[in-house]
């Protein structure tokens, strides 16, 4: 079993599409690796040799941040936002779109489930 | 699209002229009114505090070294949020 960056990665698939487990590696990141590590991106996971597996891990450790590195980057970028009070930070602060969506409808994701009680409220008077 | 590199931090000339006369000036600085929320903060504008207007009044913002690379006008919102539900109570 192959073991990069504290990811278990699937087996039985390729790599290319395996190293795409770890958080921030995604197919072109993948195959940049593969490339540089020079092992074919054909082969399955299980069926890598000791060598290429730490030529992997080797060019990953190099030039990517990954998992937790990334996980703490990306969370200092949006801390670092938010404290200097610019537009961006305040609208992270209030959990509505940052980069200038509507938000009269949609923006669900960022709102999260609907909680209007008008909507509501008014079907129940009807009935 | 990013501004390319080449050209450098867009900053207007008399905001520019502004800040440069300013930092000759040691001591307490007066805070520097602008209208021009395009411009960028470059390092120069470190330690200096604008009056940035929002299109009804000047909101001062002091700059520090985090804010290097955002625009003045990210500092000065220019809308009000006044919550709702306030209807809804109303009608229970």
């Amino acid at each position: 079993m192959a073991r990069i960056a504290g990811v278990d990665l699937p087996p039985n698939k390729r790599v290319e599409i395996g190293l795409t487990y770890i958080f921030g590696i995604g197919r072109p990141s993948a195959t940049k690796i593969l490339g540089t590590a020079q092992v074919s991106p054909d082969t399955r996971v299980k069926d890598l040799s000791e060598d290429e597996v730490s030529r992997i891990r080797k060019t990953i450790q190099d030039q990517f941040t990954v998992e937790g590195d990334l996980r703490k980057e990306t969370s200092q970028d949006i801390k670092r936002l938010m404290e200097i009070g610019c537009y961006r930070g305040l609208r992270h602060r209030r959990n509505l779109p940052v980069r200038g969506q509507r938000t009269h409808t949609n923006a669900r994701t960022r709102k999260g489930p609907r909680k209007g009680a008008v909507a509501g409220k008014k079907k129940a008077t009807k009935k | 699209m990013a501004r390319s590199i080449k050209k450098g931090f867009f900053v207007d000339y008399h905001l520019l002229e502004k800040v440069q006369a300013a930092a000759k000036i040691a001591g307490t600085r007066k805070p520097i009114q602008t209208w021009s929320r395009r411009s960028t903060i470059t390092p120069d504008f470190v330690g200096q505090t604008f009056n940035v207007h929002n299109g009804k009044a000047f909101i001062s913002v002091y700059v520090t070294e985090n804010m290097v690379g955002h625009k003045l006008g990210e500092f000065a919102p220019t809308r009000i949020f006044k919550s709702h539900g306030g209807l809804t109570r109303k009608e229970i």
